[in-house]
C-alpha cells in the first residue's frame, strides 16, 4: 500500500539527486537552474504527500505558491543569463569571475 | 490497490531516470527534454495521491511555460558542449558521495521515524462527489486570498524584470518613429509649383 513514506522518499532521492547535479554541473549556469526547478518539485511532492496525508488542502495552496515563485524565478533567471551571454559570449561559472568574489 | 502500487513504482522509477538523465546529460537540450519528461512523471503521481488539480497546473504551466522558456534559451545561446564535458570526471565522485551519505540517511530517518506511527495504510480515500479543485479554489479564495493576491504581484514583477532586462537598443536598425510619422502635415510633402506651359517645338 502507498502511503507518506513511499512519496516522502521518492522526493527525497529526486532532492539528493538535484544536490549530486548541482555539484556535478557546477560549470553550466543552465544546468545549475534546471537542478533548482528539480529540487523545488521534490519539495512540492512533500507539500503534496503531507495534504494528503493530513486531510487538509493548504499544503497544495502552498504547492500552487511555490510553483508560482518558481515561475518567476525561472523567467527572471533566464533573462539574467540571456543579458550574461550577451555580454561576456559565455555563461561557463568559472569565468564569472568579475566581482573577485 | 496493487495495481496502484505497480503504477507508483512504475512512473516513480521513470521520474528517477529522468531526472538522472537532467543530471548527467552532456547536452543541455536533452536536459530539458529529460526534465520535461520528469515533471510528467511527478504529475502522473500526483494524480495517484489524488491530488488532480496540482497535476493538470503542473503539465500545463510548468511544461507548457517553463520548459518551452528553457528550451527557447538553451537553443538560443550556442553552448559549447565540449567544455561543459570536461568538468564532469572531477567533480562527480564528490557529487554522487554526498547524494548517497544524504540519501540513506534521509530514508533511515523517514523509515526509522514512521515505525510508531501507522502511516504505511496510504492515504485516506476521498468520500463520494469529492471535487479537487472545489476544495482547493474554496480554500484559496477565502483563506489564502491575500498570498493569492501577492502572487499575481510577483508574478507581474517577473514580467517586468524579464522584459527590462533583456529589452536593448541596438543602434542601425530602421524602425518607424510614430510620432513623427503622425506630426506630418502635407504642405510639407507636397510642393506645388506654377509654370508656363511650354511651346510644342
Amino acid at each position: 500500500m502507498i502511503g507518506l513514506e513511499h512519496y516522502l522518499t521518492l522526493a527525497a532521492m529526486l532532492f539528493v539527486l538535484s544536490i549530486a547535479g548541482i555539484i556535478i554541473n557546477r560549470r553550466n549556469l543552465i544546468l545549475l537552474l534546471m537542478c533548482i526547478e528539480l529540487m523545488l518539485l521534490a519539495v512540492n511532492f512533500n507539500f503534496v504527500a503531507f495534504s494528503r496525508y493530513l486531510g487538509d488542502e493548504s499544503g497544495q495552496i502552498f504547492v500552487f505558491f511555490v510553483l508560482t515563485v518558481a515561475a518567476a524565478e525561472a523567467a527572471i533567471g533566464l533573462a539574467i543569463l540571456v543579458v550574461l551571454f550577451r555580454n561576456r559570449r559565455s555563461i561557463a561559472v568559472q569565468e564569472l569571475n568579475t566581482l573577485k568574489g | 490497490m496493487m495495481l496502484h502500487s505497480i503504477l507508483f513504482y512504475i512512473f516513480a522509477l521513470a521520474m528517477l531516470g529522468a531526472a538522472c538523465g537532467v543530471v548527467f546529460s552532456r547536452n543541455p537540450v536533452h536536459s530539458v527534454m529529460f526534465l520535461v519528461l520528469t515533471f510528467f512523471q511527478s504529475a502522473l503521481l500526483w494524480l495517484l495521491a489524488e491530488a488532480e488539480f496540482l497535476a493538470i497546473v503542473l503539465v500545463l504551466v510548468y511544461v507548457g511555460a517553463v520548459m518551452v522558456l528553457f528550451l527557447f534559451v538553451v537553443m538560443m545561446l550556442e553552448v559549447d558542449i565540449e567544455a561543459a564535458k570536461r568538468g564532469l570526471s572531477r567533480y562527480a565522485p564528490l557529487g554522487i558521495g554526498i547524494a548517497l551519505i544524504m540519501v540513506v540517511e534521509l530514508v533511515q530517518l523517514i523509515w526509522l521515524r514512521s515505525q510508531g506511527i501507522a502511516s504505511t495504510s496510504g492515504f485516506a480515500t476521498m468520500p463520494e462527489g469529492y471535487n479537487n479543485t472545489k476544495a482547493l479554489g474554496a480554500v484559496l479564495y477565502t483563506e489564502h486570498a491575500y498570498a493569492f493576491e501577492i502572487a499575481a504581484v510577483i508574478l507581474l514583477l517577473a514580467i517586468v524584470a524579464a522584459i527590462t532586462l533583456t529589452l536593448r537598443k541596438r543602434p542601425g536598425i530602421k524602425v518607424q518613429d510614430i510620432s513623427a510619422q503622425v506630426a506630418v502635415r502635407a504642405r510639407d510633402r507636397v510642393r506645388l509649383v506654377k509654370m508656363e506651359v511650354e511651346k510644342k517645338q
